[in-house]
């Protein structure tokens, strides 16, 4: 692949494929029932200092 | 026993290897490394002979097995000694060498400690050896402590930390020695490479094998972090270290790349050593110890993975800001910048988590003094995070490149953001991982993190003054076209600046020191008697109740 093609590719099909990726990982966040999932998570940190006695 | 003996012969094939690339290598430099090569292997050898539990092999079995039921600490607790070794160390020389730069003569006219041998010594101690011990530290720490499970694969665990410490002191030997491949931030040659290769491996082996046995179903975002950092500290190491040796019994290499490709190769390398090795690793730290010490979850966790991906897709195309007005193309200086400018936003949705997981809690920056270490890291992370972007856009460039601006930029990200993040880390850590009821003195953190904070203003304030003078002073043309200033004059005005930032490093390692002292008598199992931090006063006049007046009157 020729340096010319490879940087058409990459500010074209590349980009494109990285930002839906991205966008896709930002909105995922957003799903529906995830700041419950998010609130668990955040909260997991301090399970030892419950069940370690 | 066969096992035992094949790992003996092994490592006694090991230092005959050494010894013989020793007596055949091409330059000095080569024959000190195998040298110390041979020496660790040999070491490593007598270990494995005198340690072994040879009463277990009797028994039939190799090894005693270990008890799944606790954490695998011992590779932490000599991590944390090794950052704080290290730190030091790193601390010195950066004293040393700023020291250097005010009085010339302390270049002692001796090839090893000239200010271009030490200045290499000094980034990687403090950057590879104090902040990525403490990180291969922390991550051991905190990946076992989020997944409930004990560390994967002992043995390696413990190969990563020596393997670690035998790369630092190769790469600091061969600086002074001058063998260097002249990248900056990846200066060790090619076999010391090859080395860092193989450990930053198994090291990556015992983190994913840890989260693949976990018992916990979500991987707490820190681990994200810490995987990130990584991941791609490994492909950026391998890519940017690609070089040709001359000889395979030489230190000398050439790189793969050749020009403005091997700066931008450089840059892409340095910038997301940067990125990944002191923000997102550091961050790990920030996401885990932030919210254990100030006994509340993190501000938002959906930030938290919002920071995480946004990080990951922008530092990456940062680097060639590093790069302005040379020969990389136009366009790419521009994509840099631009990059950089936008990647302000994650870093600062990060700090404000970070700081707004104390919401509800402020008092606790005037009580807790470790608290108080986090809050003023985050801080610094914002205002380096913010001071970055501006600095890599081109006209701001302009002025403040080759200055002394940049290092003081560097040194608000370094002695405030990482350095302050893992001071508060180790104060945590000391106390929990040799069974300590408490540290042997919160005043003394409190005394460690002001001599610090004061070292940090001084150190950049001072490199603010110095840097943008430098750059007005080189660009100043006279009423004839020709610049005002000659190069040595512009150096004699910066001498009260490198007394002031020689004084503010100075005073980060006395803080450092406390800090040494501190965790040596927490260690040792002393508490220092002390009035505590803070008292809930208590008015014994006020605590009665009013008499001689007629309480509420009942309604009608």
């Amino acid at each position: 692949m020729s340096y010319e093609a490879l940087r058409h590719f990459a500010d074209s099909w590349g980009l494109l494929f990285l930002g839906m990726i991205f966008l896709t990982m930002i909105g995922w966040t957003f799903r529906p029932g995830s700041g419950r999932k998010h609130e668990e998570a955040a909260h997991m940190i301090f399970e030892e200092d419950h069940d370690d006695g | 026993m066969d096992t035992l003996l094949l790992k003996a012969g092994g490592w006694l094939a090991i230092v005959f290897f050494a010894f013989i690339a020793m007596v055949l290598a091409a330059d000095a430099g080569f024959a000190v490394h195998m040298a110390i090569i041979a020496l660790a292997a040999g070491i490593t050898l007598w270990v494995t002979i005198n340690k072994a539990d040879y009463a277990a092999i009797g028994r039939g079995i190799l090894k005693a097995p270990a008890d799944p039921g606790i954490y695998d600490d011992d590779p932490i607790r000599w991590g944390v000694i090794a950052t704080i070794f290290w730190g030091i160390a790193g601390f010195l020389v950066g004293l040393i060498i700023a020291l250097q730069l005010a009085f010339p003569v302390l270049n002692l006219n001796f090839e090893y400690t000239t200010f271009g041998r030490l200045r290499p010594l000094h980034t990687s101690a403090v950057i590879f050896a104090f902040g990525g011990n403490a990180l291969i530290a922390t991550s051991y720490y905190v990946v076992q402590r989020t997944c409930r499970a004990r560390l994967a694969f002992p043995g390696l665990a413990r190969f990563v930390f020596w393997g670690y410490q035998l790369f630092i002191v190769l790469a600091a030997t061969g600086y002074l020695m001058g063998v260097t491949q002249s990248k900056e931030y990846a200066e060790p040659e090619w076999y010391v490479d090859l080395w860092l290769t193989i450990v930053w491996l198994c090291y990556a082996a015992v983190f994913i094998g840890t989260i693949v046995r976990r018992s916990e179903p979500h991987i707490y975002v820190a681990n994200w972090f810490y995987l990130s950092f990584i991941l791609t500290i490994a492909m950026l190491h391998v890519v940017n270290g690609l070089s040709m040796p001359v000889s395979l019994l030489g230190s000398k290499s050439y790189a793969a790349f050749a020009g403005v490709q091997d700066a931008l190769t450089q840059w892409w390398y340095g910038h997301n050593a940067v990125g990944f090795f002191l923000t997102a690793g550091f961050l790990a730290m920030m996401y885990y110890f932030v919210p254990k010490q100030a006994e509340r979850p993190v501000y938002s966790y959906r930030l938290s993975i919002i920071h995480f991906w946004s990080l990951i897709f922008l530092y990456i195309w940062a680097g060639p800001h590093h790069l302005h007005y040379t020969a990389l193309p136009d366009w790419a200086q521009t994509l840099g910048m631009v990059f950089s400018v936008v990647l302000w936003m994650p870093s600062w949705g990060g700090m404000i988590n970070g700081l707004m997981t104390l919401n509800g809690a402020w008092d606790k920056i005037r009580t807790d003094p470790i608290i108080r270490m986090m809050v003023l890291a985050l801080a610094f992370y914002g205002m380096s995070t913010f001071e970055g972007p501006m600095m890599s856009i081109k006209a701001v460039n302009s002025l403040s490149h080759y200055t002394d601006w940049t290092i003081g930029h560097v040194h608000s990200g370094a002695l405030g953001w990482n350095g302050m993040i893992t001071f508060a880390c180790l104060y945590y850590l000391v106390p929990r991982l040799w069974g300590k009821e408490r540290l042997y003195s919160l005043r003394m953190v409190n005394w460690h993190f002001w001599l610090a904070t004061l070292g940090i203003v001084l150190y950049a304030a001072s490199m603010w003054v110095a840097g943008i003078m430098q750059g007005l002073m080189w660009r100043e043309y006279g009423d004839d076209g020709y610049l005002v200033y000659a190069f040595s004059e512009v150096v004699s005005a910066m001498l009260p600046m490198y007394l002031i930032r020689a004084a503010g490093g100075l005073l980060y390692l006395a803080g450092a020191i406390v800090l040494v002292y501190n965790v040596w008598m927490t260690i040792a199992g002393k508490q220092r008697e002390e009035k505590p931090m803070t008292e809930t006063p208590y008015d014994e006049a006020a605590d009665k109740p009013i008499v001689g007046k007629p309480a509420i009157e009942p309604a009608e």
